[in-house]
């Protein structure tokens, strides 16, 4: 029994870890998919995460808050776009360009609204998403197993959480069962096919960046206003770059995508609960440096699974064709 | 680029000037409507900035210090631009850089300066070029995006350094994950110890930078290897017709690059720290990319970029002691400002400057009819 409840535990804290990963991968999907690479995921998490927690203070509103959070993420995206798509600039520069801004940004900002040396102030009940029970959680808890999964794992999560997951068959959807999908999908793939049959490629482009605007910022409305109750400097600490390596490692397709990023999830979470878990000072020699090493081998398995993916070592990842080179129509 | 001069009638050196020039302004512009928001007078942001990056000997011995730096990460972009290849792993190759150079100050202190130099700096180059290596050679023969790789290879610098600064190389009975200092004759010579000036971190690393910026200029314009990598980097199925293989020199390339970003390890552990400590690439792999930019990969645009940034750095330190409402990440925003401006829309105003000074070149076209 204390077994499973351990298995409940890790896997709660999986989905908590996941949720900004599953949301964020989706919104790279949809810009990646349209032939847009996105290295900006990050930057756009950062900034809505501020926007959130920010606008949260201020007004004592989550809604506010997200909104908030949505629409700096979408400017972001709206930036990202005018650079790439409108002038044709270089993707991945302008990408990088939107994390280093955000990220000196976000801390000027908030130094000049708060004074707390870029952090906002803790956000009031109201500006938070907080934990749902769900109906007759609480009487079923008691029930072995199946009370504990509806309890613990199902229900007591913020909405966010909900969001998340409903995301990903809700992109399945959109992506593959949709006429927007099918062009969204042609556009990544071949866009003069798409200019050909009289259907802007700046146009679907611009609507896939939008949806990922979106989603990333739900995504950093989640870490400002339901993980945490506050913005700090770096909040998303690379969780945009995971999503992205999650994003490669489901290759591009909603489901493997959000189970790449449960699977980052979990060893985040097993990461955190390892450090220091073993006795290390009782071991010796060559299992010492193992144990001691392991948490650290942990958090780097992400990027080392995407390498040994990339280099064709686990299956194969092939981008959408056109992602990464600027549609000229004289081409 | 000067093909687009060509063909529009544009002076050369309204393309390889102004506009780098113009695109810095226009991201300045931005930086002091963000500075007037909340609340402060940019003039006098300005003012302060570049007396404190200018003003006294002290300041431009930290722009310096910082110059060095930038140069290092801005010519390790700049050589992969050359053969089309972006690489953004300037933070891992410089960490694994700096990790080399620790471990010879740190193992081989027993051996005198004279041959201390050389052994770190070439520890320096070939920890930066191993980090690069791989991405290049998956680039290379299986394809696989050196954006991706490089971007997942500096998280992986980043972990194996916590680990091995907080395992195993930390000095003993000590909590914050650092190594022990090293050996005081192991140390870059400062510059204020060599010349009568005021304190600073402005060390031999500097020559060693400008030393790195000439090898370049030879490398890329003066050597068959430079040429093959920019023929490959201008067109790779050209460069197959004409014999030259892509993939050995892609892999040639992100080394060189890798090795350069190293370097910056000598900058930092050898000259200025004097130890192993966390995140001493700080940034400046990916200001790198704006170095590289600006400068039109060419070494001494480089160094005249990376003295900016280098200013923008002390500056913004001296900035940040005057105006506390402006603090050091008041920088970081005008250098994302500038990877924006001068990058990814290098363009924008461009049409404009067709409009100006194309035409003219028109009229004196018709003129001389």
């Amino acid at each position: 029994m204390e077994q499973f409840d351990f298995v409940i535990l890790m896997l709660d804290a999986m989905l908590r870890v996941s949720v900004p990963l599953v949301l964020a991968a989706m919104a790279g999907l949809f810009s990646e998919r349209s032939g847009i690479v996105d290295i900006g995921l990050e930057g756009k998490m950062l900034g809505a995460a501020f926007a959130a927690a920010a606008v949260g203070a201020l007004t004592g509103s989550v809604w506010l808050g997200l909104l908030a959070g949505i629409l700096a993420s979408v400017a972001l995206a709206m930036l990202h776009g005018y650079a790439c798509i409108t002038h044709n600039g270089n993707q991945v520069v302008s990408g990088v360009a939107i994390n280093i801004m955000v990220a000196g940004l976000t801390v000027v900002l908030g130094i000049a609204l708060f004074s707390r040396g870029g952090q906002t102030p803790q956000l009031p009940a109201e500006a938070r998403f907080t934990a749902l029970t769900w109906p007759g959680a609480e009487a079923v808890a008691d029930v072995p197993i199946l009370g504990a999964l509806y309890s613990e794992l199902l229900s007591g999560h913020n909405l966010l959480v909900y969001v998340a997951f409903l995301a990903v068959p809700a992109t399945w959807w959109v992506v593959y069962r949709t006429r927007f999908g099918l062009r969204l999908r042609a556009v990544g793939e071949s866009p003069e096919a798409v200019d050909t049959a009289g259907i802007s490629v700046a146009g679907m482009r611009y609507r896939a960046l939008i949806l990922t605007g979106i989603l990333c910022g739900v995504a950093g409305a989640y870490l400002s206003t339901a993980q945490s109750a506050f913005f700090v400097r770096e909040m998303s600490a690379g969780k945009g770059f995971i999503a992205l390596a999650a994003l490669i490692f489901g290759k591009w397709r909603p489901v493997p995508v959000m189970l790449a990023c449960l699977l980052f999830g979990f060893l985040e979470a097993a990461s955190a609960r390892l450090q220091g878990a073993f006795d290390v000072d009782n071991a010796s020699g060559f299992v010492r440096e193992v144990l001691t090493g392991l948490p650290f081998l942990i958090d780097v398995l992400p990027f080392i699974l995407v390498v040994l993916l990339l280099a064709g070592f686990v299956g194969t990842a092939v981008a959408p064709k056109a992602s990464g080179i600027p549609y000229v129509k004289e081409r | 680029m000067a093909g687009a001069a060509a063909n529009t009638g544009v002076p050369r050196w309204v393309a390889v000037g102004l506009l780098p020039v113009i695109n810095l302004l226009a991201a300045f512009l931005v930086s002091g409507l963000v500075i007037l928001a909340i609340g402060e007078n940019p003039l006098r942001a300005l003012a302060i900035l570049l007396n404190g990056a200018f003003g006294y000997q002290e300041g431009i011995g930290f722009t310096l210090y910082f110059t060095t730096n930038f140069i290092f990460t801005g010519l390790a972009v700049a050589v992969a631009f050359h053969c089309g290849l972006f690489n953004i792993g300037g933070e891992g190759q410089a960490t694994l850089g700096g990790l080399g150079v620790g471990l010879v100050l740190l193992y081989l202190d027993f051996l005198p300066f004279v041959l201390i130099l050389p052994v770190a700096i070439a520890a320096a180059v070939v920890f930066g070029a191993a980090w690069s290596y791989l991405p290049g050679l998956l680039q290379a023969k299986r394809g696989s995006h050196v954006v991706i790789t490089t971007i997942m290879f500096n998280f992986i610098a980043s972990a194996l350094m916590v680990y091995l600064l907080s395992q195993i190389l930390i000095k003993p009975g000590q909590m914050s994950p650092e190594s022990r200092e090293v050996a005081q004759h192991t140390w870059m010579p400062f510059m204020h110890d060599i010349f009568p000036i005021a304190r600073s971190p402005w060390n031999g690393s500097f020559i060693v930078a400008l030393l790195a910026c000439a090898f370049l200029w030879v490398f890329v314009w003066h050597t068959r290897w430079g040429y093959e990598i920019r023929t490959v980097g201008a067109n790779a199925s050209a460069a197959v017709y004409a014999g030259i293989s892509p993939s050995r020199n892609i892999i040639l390339a992100m080394v060189i690059s890798g090795g350069l970003a190293g370097m910056l390890g000598v900058n930092e552990i050898m000259g200025v720290n004097h130890r192993l400590i966390l995140n001493f690439s700080a940034g400046y792999g990916f200001v790198g990319i704006a170095v590289s930019l600006m400068g039109r990969n060419h070494p001494v645009g480089i160094v005249l970029a990376s003295l900016l940034f280098g200013a923008l750095f002390q500056g913004g330190a001296d900035l940040a002691f005057e105006i506390p409402k402006i603090t050091r990440e008041m920088v970081v925003f005008i250098q994302g400002l500038v990877i924006l401006f001068a990058g990814a829309l290098e363009y924008l105003f461009w049409p404009f400057l067709v409009a100006v000074f194309g035409r003219e070149a028109d009229t004196a076209l018709a003129a001389a009819e």
